[in-house]
């Protein structure tokens, strides 16, 4: 039994049944799942907690889902302390959450396993998304696992190469010839005309619950305590508010000391609409171009931005844009002091990891996590330039020449010189 | 008759003009205003657009064209 109650404004705070629904008919804000965290708190404890499944799935008492989940093996990712990383830019206790490994390689698995769950609950047989890359992927990787039909939205200008994560899984993909608007406002029309689950639609309020999980995993990988700073990247702002959710309930449950985690946003320059209200000392985040080679982050009109400057503030935390080339930098950093290999997103936060704690702004003996949200494989285009290789002949003598090695060789076949041993 | 939740962020040489009465009279769509913040120097409004699809879409372009932007309600909903 789920502990969900309805759906709450975020804003009005007026309710709703749980419902296929995101907006508030009222003010138009996003609405999101409330619980009866009484009764929540009575059901669950860290032994029990800890006895789940090692998946997101132990944390089903802190999701909206009544039914059997639509599982494909998702979460519990590796929580690694990055102590290469750390010694790197200044930071004593640096945590690297490694989301490239859910099944389809982003954190996208977490959202949309709930919001897939929830669809085959509400009676739907067709799962919908509007995306270009991870989401796709994953959607449609869900709905195969479901046996429901998935409809993925894609602008027409997408290269069919950046399809192929999607397409393996067989779903309907429709090219749109327009701009990212268009594919915005068709999608509108086609879930108010038809029954489809649409996964950052009506589904939106579940499909954001998922994101819940890695703050979950986190604090319990940390042995039940909340960091002191968290960086992780925005797109929507939704996963950046709902890390921040988690830990705020586990508190509330009493599963963990009363969180005073700093919450540090990051976003690609090219499209950092949070960050520049944040800089601002705005309260309304103003809608921008995206221009990045971070697509997986790049949306201009963020749903949950005004949340996730809130928490930004409210936690003391703060914002962290980038360029791109920076962003390149973050991901060669990560892979090589760490060997994970992540995508522009992931280098995004890195780069903007090595500027708080440059500036101080993230001390050096603070626990810190900073979110890796997604692999690199998928985009490796942006990275092409970086491949440098040293061509020999296939001789040793050639092959010496080209790594300046010292020719003579004891009869172990060790070079004498620089053996160290 | 068709519903739009839209979004309009003005620039600041447009806050002062009258533009929602403007769309109404010229396009025959009917502003539902819900949220909105309008200072000296900037301004948004939420609200919904109720008309013809055409009119609908003709007074967006118009306002486009004045140099406000205009984004759904909603959010986005293209994701990476």
């Amino acid at each position: 039994m789920s502990f969900a109650r309805n759906l709450r404004c975020r804003k009005c705070g007026q309710e709703y049944p749980l419902q296929p629904m995101n907006v508030c008919d009222f003010c138009l804000s996003p609405l999101e799942v409330s619980y009866d965290y009484q009764a929540m708190a009575k059901a669950i404890n860290r032994d029990k907690l800890s006895q789940g499944p090692r998946s997101m799935w132990r944390y089903r008492d802190l999701l909206p889902v009544e039914d059997k989940e639509v599982d494909i093996g998702t979460g519990f990712t590796p929580l690694v302390k990055a102590d290469n990383l750390g010694r790197e830019l200044g930071l004593e206790q640096l945590y690297i959450k490694n989301d490239c490994l859910n099944p389809t390689y982003s954190f996208k698995d977490r959202p949309v396993s709930v919001a897939a769950s929830k669809a085959r609950e509400f009676g739907f047989n067709t799962l919908a998304c509007a995306s270009t890359g991870n989401l796709a992927a994953s959607v449609a990787a869900h709905a195969a696992k479901a046996k429901m039909k998935a409809y993925v939205f894609v602008p027409a200008d997408v290269e069919p190469g950046k399809l192929v994560g999607a397409a393996i899984y067989n779903p309907v993909l429709i090219t749109v010839n327009g701009s990212y608007d268009d594919v915005n406002r068709l999608c509108a029309k086609v879930t108010q005309k038809y029954k489809l689950g649409f996964i950052n639609i009506n589904l939106r309020p579940y499909y954001a619950e998922g994101s819940k999980t890695l703050g979950y995993e986190v604090a319990e990988q940390l042995g039940w305590r909340a960091p002191d700073c968290v960086v992780a990247p925005a797109a929507s702002g939704l996963v950046f508010t709902r890390i921040w959710k988690a830990l705020d309930e586990l508190s509330m449950l009493g599963l963990i000391e009363p969180a005073n985690t700093h919450m540090f946003v990051s976003q690609a320059a090219g499209s950092a609409p949070i960050v520049n209200a944040f800089e601002a000392g705005s309260h309304h985040v103003n809608p921008v171009v995206p221009s990045t080679i971070a697509k997986s982050i790049a949306i201009g009109n963020p749903t949950d931005g005004y949340y996730a400057l809130r928490v930004a503030r409210q936690s003391g935390g703060g914002a962290c844009a980038v360029t791109d080339d920076e962003a390149i930098a973050g991901i060669k950093l990560l892979a090589q002091t760490e060997g994970i290999f992540t995508e522009a997103a992931g280098g995004v936060v890195v780069s903007a990891l090595k500027k708080l704690a440059a500036t101080g702004a993230i001390k050096h003996q603070e626990l810190t996590v900073a979110f890796i949200t997604g692999a690199g494989p998928r985009t490796q285009d942006i990275l092409a330039s970086t491949v440098q290789s040293v061509a020999t002949e296939p001789n040793l003598e050639s092959l010496e020449k080209v790594l300046s090695l010292p020719g003579r060789t004891d009869n172990k076949g060790y070079a004498n010189k620089d053996r160290g041993d | 008759m068709a519903k739009r939740q839209v979004m309009f962020t003005f620039p600041p040489e447009l806050v002062r003009e009258p533009i929602i009465h403007n769309i109404s009279q010229q396009f025959k769509v009917v502003p539902n205003i819900r949220r909105a913040d309008i200072s000296e120097n900037k301004g948004w409004v939420v609200l919904e657009l109720e008309g013809d699809e055409k009119d609908i879409e003709r007074s967006i372009a118009w306002l486009t064209q004045k140099g406000i932007r205009v984004d759904p309600a909603t959010g986005d909903v293209v994701e990476g």
